[in-house]
């Protein structure tokens, strides 16, 4: 319940921040809202010595509409993406991914990019992400880059990120005509986590196939994951359930697939391949509607 | 390191160590022990309180965290000796036994109904997700909150709490 | 200011400071000069102690002492068991290890610090060398030949051995067309998880030999008496303060080591010193619960009637004894036949010691696991004869006029009418309404199914000759000059809300307002003697002693009042504030019957002045609630989650003293009890480590997981007592794990399933759906 000692610094700029994480390197850690972190802290999972607070970065929280895409700063809370109603309209799929996260304190203090920095295997960001193929936009000493989020997601809670670097933005390209995305999650009974949690991006054609299909999975592997091989057998194809079912049936493909006491590897590959087909007829049935409005 | 707060209306300085958690600064700096530790995961919701009007888990904040900011603990709930609606209706529908969830419980629903002021009863389920109760089976806390809501409802408009300047 | 009746829904005078955040918990004492404390615990199953080094814990700043099991030895003493079962093996239980641990988590060290903080970073630098030995966790393994053994002083895991047989079984086994049924049945383990986690404030006073504690407990004047003799300081001189409890469950119904040690510590440094438990502590080192595996037979005629039952248990006992852990399954045996008159019994039971936490009493104790073998009985015969569950329990149940019955057990129920609880629970449920839904479900791939448990519970502990150390309460009502009323209670509520019924039973009893009742507990140096808050007892057995109390004191203010008004005391009544005749034509204030009786001017003679009297209540029987539950669940055919439709309860508690408490009572057992059959499960891997170690691993039910519960009572008063209470703080978790687990059950039988064990995970479901699609 207590966690060790450590420096508190509060940066004041970005740069500062990204200076101070290149100065104490292994030893240093961000913190944002401070809930995958603090709770490893308290069990002494993790002991970082400097702890350098992003939040009083105010300026990195936002949500605006820019061109066709939606950016969000990272420093936005959960509870603030549930309740956008910009979101609501323009990328529904991330209100409806924030829902699920946690419970009401956390998604009022846990933010988007602190979750995805940390990258918690089960954590629920990481597939709405990959699905939206949103673009991760971090800031070092050596300037400011943007990661596609299929290439951000490294390892076990590894990322893309240099130790530095700090996580500033998550640009999000609105969806088509004719697109519906949709996210399917079991929580864990215990800790709300995603036993399996499936974001999918599904566009029609004017004919009823599928012009692109986007699905990020969480919760079943070491990392969350596009699965491509559920998006290629869905391309050009129509959005029929013979169609859905056979395609989710790769959810899990060439996964190093998680067991833990509630769900063995065997059983949370069926999860992932339930709630992707799950997703998949959510996001086809968004997807129609979209289209006929 | 110096930190300032307003705890339920009254502005306080204290030199902390920066990893005081800010459910111990409440508890064994400010004295105000109604907010209880019940886990050590962020999961039991015991120790929620409102900072800056928003349910936070007080064991998942630092305390230097919470510099500047507006912090609402049980304690700072009824007015004027006035307990809150919310209070009210936990005493009258039972909604606690053991009262140890029960300031949180009560701030949590508190939220809830600033946001939604009229929830059905699957919201209200959903909104206590983060808060764990081990006597009651539920039932009366959602019984509590509904009823708690058509009394803010029919007397005046939901009271933010608002911590005084 | 109506007076309060028993019987009304009366809001908690306990609310008002719990509400508000004013109660005191332990961890809201604080004592001048306190220190605290934090255990160094073993990372082992099982290892030999080689070494403890504390040297840099004892250097680190803010540390001031630092004590291990041998600083301790023989200076306090064992952690104590007061079960007493024949041939009892008790093995050593230090308050710190000595030599070897024998689970993960079990205390090695104490560091005293100035603060918490400093207290859990000292901690880790306590360094001890383990030897690992031999693991055995489960508790089969344990019995067999050449296991390794938890006390190598033992000669084998088994620490007893009971049996309990009634009935002419060389008749049944001989009986022409009689039909056995078996099956094993699991059990499994749980964590109690009170929200309060244990705690304790220890404060020796050297000046007047004086030892103070504040314990989060269920049992203060049980604590005293052991903590004095842990202690070596005099009973006398101890008091014992149970202040706010967060619950317990059963979980407090101990004593634990860390309560010795503090006492040790404070005595030894004359300081006072608090140690809080930690969640990961207290889902480590705070006694399990259940744990049982059960092998059953049932000997069934071809109508369904049952007509004996044989039952091998092996208890899962963990690594020592805490207060009562082998007396726990000996209840399993007691209840086994449950609702149902079966008169042929055989019950063996084995407690088996593995390197575990101690099980112990939790939520039921014993009696959940009776009732899960006996309910999951009903359905496996029903099943089997392809009859209607309601069928097979109708045709088992006694008749309302049988009661009292002995039973094959050795128990004698109170009374009951079982056929008027089911009546009431199928109706509210709609029950054949519920039969064609599933039948049309069916038909469309759907799995609902419909579970019941029609369960008995033996509860209000008890008459002393039944238990391990006085089954009796204490109760004392005093009035005070100015009218208002003191009331002493030995029970130690903790949620349940005495100080409300116990006001009731008070105001209703004198006639008085229910405002002018105050009902203190908990605390030795105020209550003369007691036993404690456990086995639904509090309200049954305790309310008695304060009913029988006020009883006395009517019965004295009433000679009082007659010599006054010149009546005989038999004449006069207690009503609206007045001692007075029936037609009210003669009549005292309250008050004024209170002031003669104090200030003593004109007493009939042989009147002692003063209002205070005392009961000491034994009861004669336990009581033995009742009920009936219907649950309905819908199983998802892909993923093989269950969801909880709806759920009916009918419980019958004897006589109702306040409504609002009784449902409140209820739902919390639900909860709990549909807990263990959904979802909790206490996990320890094969080499003793726990992999639900925290609540992120250990589930907790949550809100959203329930469906809006109907509930309704019958009452059928008992005899046992003048309240004719039975009591009700345990039966929602005793009636609802079958019930869940019957539906499940029932949901899959077109599958051909005949039994899945607890807890029903999505996992295990889409295992049996899956090996039913594939035959």
């Amino acid at each position: 319940m207590i966690p060790q000692s450590f420096e508190y610094h509060v940066p004041r700029t970005l740069e500062e921040a990204s200076r101070l994480a290149a100065q104490f390197g292994a030893d240093g850690k961000f913190l944002a809202g401070g809930h995958s972190l603090i709770p490893m802290m308290k069990l002494r999972l993790a002991a970082p010595k400097h702890l350098i607070d992003l939040t009083c970065l105010r300026d990195l929280a936002y949500i605006r509409e820019e061109g066709e895409h939606v950016r969000i700063g990272a420093l936005t809370t959960h509870f603030r993406i549930e309740s956008s109603a910009l979101l609501k309209e323009k990328c529904p799929l991330l209100p409806e991914t924030a829902r699920e996260i946690g419970d009401v304190q956390v998604r009022n203090r846990g933010t988007i990019g602190g979750n995805l920095a940390h990258s918690d295997p089960a954590a629920d960001w990481p597939a709405a992400v990959l699905a939206l193929e949103a673009e991760l936009r971090a800031v070092s000493p050596r300037g400011e880059r943007g990661m596609a989020a299929k290439d951000f997601f490294v390892d076990l809670m590894t990322t893309a990120l240099a130790s530095d670097e700090v996580l500033v933005e998550i640009k999000v390209p609105q969806l088509g005509h004719g697109t519906g995305a949709a996210y399917a999650k079991l929580h864990h009974p215990a800790s709300g986590y995603a036993m399996v949690g499936v974001a999918a991006v599904i566009a029609l054609r004017d004919n009823g196939a599928v012009e692109r299909a986007a699905v990020g999975i969480t919760g079943v592997g070491p990392k969350a994951y596009r699965a491509f091989a559920v998006e290629t057998a869905l391309h050009g194809k129509p959005a029929t359930q013979a169609h859905l079912n056979a395609a989710a049936a790769h959810a899990a493909e060439g996964v190093d697939v998680n067991a833990d006491l509630y769900a063995s590897a065997e059983y949370r590959s069926h999860l992932a391949r339930v709630y992707t087909r799950r997703a998949l007829e959510a996001a086809v049935k968004r997807a129609r509607a979209a289209a006929t409005a | 390191m110096k930190i300032r707060m307003n705890v339920n209306g009254n502005w306080r300085e204290d030199d902390v160590e920066p990893r005081t958690l800010l459910v111990h600064y409440l508890r064994d700096v400010a004295g105000l022990t109604g907010t209880h530790v019940g886990c050590e995961t962020s999961i039991c919701g015991a120790c929620t309180v409102l900072l800056n009007q928003e349910a936070v888990k007080s064991c998942t904040v630092f305390a230097v965290q919470a510099n500047g900011a507006q912090v609402t603990t049980i304690e700072g709930l009824a007015r004027e000796g006035k307990l809150h609606p919310l209070q009210q209706s936990f005493w009258e529908e039972h909604g606690l036994q053991c009262g140890f969830c029960t300031p949180g419980m009560i701030l949590v629903a508190h939220q809830l109904l600033c946001r939604n002021p009229h929830p059905t009863q699957e919201e209200i389920r959903k909104g206590l997700e983060g808060n764990l109760c081990r006597c009651t089976g539920y039932q009366h806390i959602v019984k509590a909150v509904q009823s708690a809501a058509s009394k803010m409802s029919a007397t005046e408009p939901v009271r933010a709490v608002a911590a005084a300047g | 200011m109506a007076t309060a009746l028993l019987g009304e829904r009366i809001k908690r005078k306990e609310d008002p400071r719990l509400i508000q955040g004013r109660g005191h918990y332990v961890d809201d004492i604080v004592l001048p000069g306190l220190l605290h404390l934090a255990f160094a615990r073993s990372p082992h199953a099982h290892a030999r102690i080689k070494s403890v080094d504390v040297t840099a814990a004892q250097a680190a700043p803010g540390v001031v002492a630092v004590y291990t099991g041998a600083d301790l030895q023989g200076k306090v003493g064992m952690v104590p068991c007061a079960a007493g079962i024949e041939g009892l093996k008790v093995p050593e239980h230090p308050c710190l290890a000595v030599d070897e641990v024998r689970y993960v988590g079990e205390p090695v060290a104490v560091v005293v610090a100035n603060s918490a903080y400093t207290a859990r970073d000292a901690v880790e630098q306590v360094e001890v060398e383990y030897d690992p030995l031999p693991v055995v966790v489960d508790p089969e393994k344990a019995l067999a030949p050449g296991a390794p053994r938890v006390h190598s002083k033992l000669a084998d895991n088994v620490a007893f051995v009971a049996k309990l047989e009634g009935g002419d079984w060389k008749a049944l086994e001989a009986e022409p067309g009689i039909k056995v049924i078996r099956q094993r049945l699991i059990n499994q383990r749980l964590a109690p998880v009170a929200m309060e986690t244990r705690g304790v404030v220890a404060s020796y006073s050297p000046g007047e030999d004086l030892l103070t504690v504040w314990s989060s407990t269920q049992i203060p004047h049980i604590l005293k008496t052991q903590l004095a003799l842990m202690s070596g300081v005099e009973e006398n001189h101890c008091r014992v303060i149970a202040p706010e409890v967060g619950g317990g469950f059963g979980s407090k119904l101990n004593v634990y080591g860390e309560e010795g040690v503090a006492c040790y510590v404070s005595k030894a440094l004359g300081r006072p010193v608090k140690w809080i438990e930690s969640r990961r502590e207290n889902l480590q080192a705070t006694i399990h619960g259940r744990d049982q595996i059960n092998d059953v037979e049932v000997y069934v005629r071809p109508d369904g009637k049952v007509a004996g039952l044989k039952c091998w248990i092996i208890a899962d006992l963990g690594a020592y004894h805490q207060l009562l852990t082998p007396a726990i399954p000996t209840l399993t045996a007691l209840m086994i036949v449950g609702a149902y008159h079966i008169p042929c019994v055989f019950v063996e039971t084995k407690g088996v010691f593995t390197n575990k936490m101690a099980t112990d009493a939790y939520r039921g104790a014993g009696r959940p696991e009776a009732t899960y073998i006996i309910e999951r009985v009903m359905d496996l015969v029903a099943a089997e004869l392809n009859l209607d569950p309601v069928d097979v329990r109708m045709k088992n149940f006694p008749s309302p006029k049988d009661f009292p019955l002995a039973l094959p057990t050795g128990v004698t129920y109170d009374s009951a009418n079982y056929q008027r609880t089911l009546k009431k629970v199928l109706k509210a449920a709609g029950y054949t309404k519920l039969r064609k839904e599933q039948e049309r479900l069916r038909k469309k791939g759907r799995y609902l199914g419909i579970g019941l448990s029609t369960y008995v519970e033996i509860c209000a502990m008890g008459p002393s000759s039944r238990m391990p150390a006085g089954g009796w309460e204490f109760g004392s009502v005093r009035i005070e000059p100015t009218g208002k009323v003191t009331v002493l209670s030995g029970t130690s509520p903790h949620g349940q809300g005495e100080e409300t019924t116990f006001a009731q039973i008070v105001a209703s009893g004198f006639g008085i307002p229910y405002e002018d009742v105050t009902v203190l507990h908990g605390d030795t140096g105020v209550v003369p003697m007691g036993i404690g808050t456990f086995g639904s007892r509090t309200t049954a057995v305790g309310g008695t002693a304060i009913y029988l109390a006020v009883e006395r004191l009517k019965k004295k203010m009433a000679r009082i009042a007659a010599h006054k008004l010149g009546v005989k005391p038999g004449e006069l009544e207690f009503k609206d504030g007045k001692v007075q005749t029936a037609g009210g034509e003669k009549a005292m204030r309250f008050l004024e019957v209170v002031a003669e009786a104090i200030f003593a001017k004109q007493l009939p003679p042989g009147v002692e002045p003063g209002l205070v009297e005392q009961c000491v209540f034994e009861p004669a029987n336990f009581t033995f609630p009742f009920g009936a539950h219907l649950a309905v669940v819908e199983v998802d055919p892909d993923t093989g989650e269950v969801r909880l439709r709806n759920y009916y309860a009918v419980d019958d508690c004897g006589r109702v003293l306040n409504p609002m408490l009784v449902d409140g009572q209820i739902h919390g057992g639900l909860v709990q009890g549909i807990g263990q059959a959904l979802w909790e499960e206490h996990v320890y891997d094969e080499n003793g480590q726990l992999l639900t170690g925290t609540l992120m691993d250990y589930a907790v039910p949550r809100a959203h997981q329930f469906p809006w519960f109907e509930t309704a009572t019958t009452e059928t008063p008992t005899r046992v007592n003048p309240l004719g209470a039975k009591g009700v703080g345990e039966a929602g978790t005793i009636g609802s794990t079958p019930a869940i687990v019957n539906a499940v059950v029932d949901a899959l039988r077109p599958l051909g399933v005949r039994h899945i064990d607890m807890p029903l995970k999505p996992e295990k479901i889409w295992r049996v759906l899956r090996s039913a699609s594939a035959a």
